[in-house]
C-alpha cells in the first residue's frame, strides 16, 4: 500500500483539482439521495440497507478523492463507532420495547400504548424506525470497513 | 487427506443436488409457497401495515426477526474487522 502511494506521488498522480472539486460538490447530494432512499423505502425500492450503503459511499468517496484524514474530519472515528452501535441498538431496542409494552417481539402495533397513532399506522411507522436503525448501522460499518482495510488499521493515510 | 476432503465435498454436493430434484419448479403456481403464504402477503400486506411497497412490509414487519439478525451479522463483521486490524498509537 505504501509503495503504491509513493509511486503515485512520484508520478504526480493522486491529487487532482477536478476530482476534488467535483467530489466536494457531489457529496452533499449523494448524502441527500441516501436519506431519500431510506425515507422513501415505504413507497419505492429502497430502505435501510440500500440507503445506508449510499450514505457510506459518500464518505468513502471523500476518503478516495482527498485522503483518509479528511473523511475522519467529517465523521470522526468515535462518532462512527457510536452511530453504528446506536443503529443496531435502535433496531433491537424497538423489538424489546414492543415486547415490554405487551405485544410480541417486533410487533410494532404494541407501541400504540406510548403514542396513540392507531395500530396499523404504528406498524408502518415501526418499519420506518427500524429502517433508520439499519441505515445507520450499515453506513458506519461500511465506512469503518473501508478505513480499516484501506489503511491496515492505522487510520493515517489510506488509499 | 486432500483427496478425502475432495471426495467428501463431491459426495455432499451430489446429495444436495439430488435433494433439489424434489423441489417444485421455479415459479410453479401450485407450489406450497405460492398457494399459502404469497397470496396472504399480497392480499393483506397493504391493509395490515399501510405500506404500499410489499417488499418493505415483508422485510420490516413480517420478517422483522430475520432483518434484525441481518443487521447484527453486518455489525459483527464490522466489529471483528475493527478488533483485528485497528491499532492506534495514542
Amino acid at each position: 500500500m505504501k509503495r503504491l502511494q509513493e509511486n503515485a506521488r512520484n508520478r504526480g498522480l493522486g491529487e487532482s483539482l477536478i476530482i476534488q472539486t467535483s467530489v466536494r460538490i457531489l457529496v452533499p447530494f449523494i448524502q441527500l439521495f441516501g436519506l431519500y432512499i431510506i425515507v422513501h423505502g415505504h413507497y419505492s425500492p429502497g430502505g435501510g440497507f440500500q440507503g445506508g450503503v449510499v450514505l457510506g459511499a459518500s464518505f468513502i468517496l471523500l476518503a478516495l478523492a482527498f485522503d483518509l484524514r479528511t473523511s475522519t474530519r467529517y465523521l470522526s472515528e468515535r462518532a462512527n463507532m457510536l452511530l453504528g452501535n446506536v443503529g443496531v441498538l435502535v433496531y433491537v431496542g424497538t423489538g424489546f420495547l414492543c415486547a415490554v409494552m405487551g405485544g410480541l417481539f417486533l410487533d410494532y402495533s404494541a407501541l400504540e400504548a406510548i403514542v396513540p397513532l392507531g395500530a396499523i399506522e404504528w406498524r408502518s411507522f415501526g418499519i420506518f424506525i427500524v429502517e433508520v436503525g439499519v441505515g445507520l448501522a450499515v453506513m458506519n460499518i461500511m465506512v469503518s470497513l473501508f478505513w480499516d482495510l484501506g489503511s491496515g488499521g492505522a487510520l493515517d493515510e489510506g488509499l | 487427506m486432500k483427496t478425502l476432503a475432495l471426495l467428501a465435498t463431491v459426495v455432499t454436493g451430489a446429495i444436495l443436488l439430488y435433494g433439489t430434484m424434489d423441489f417444485p419448479a421455479w415459479g410453479d403456481p401450485q407450489s406450497p409457497a405460492s398457494t399459502h403464504l404469497s397470496p396472504v402477503y399480497i392480499e393483506k400486506a397493504v391493509a395490515e401495515t399501510h405500506v404500499p411497497n410489499i417488499v418493505t412490509a415483508i422485510l420490516g414487519d413480517y420478517r422483522g426477526y430475520d432483518t434484525m439478525f441481518e443487521t447484527v451479522v453486518i455489525y459483527c463483521a464490522g466489529l471483528a474487522v475493527v478488533s483485528v486490524l485497528r491499532r492506534r498509537e495514542s
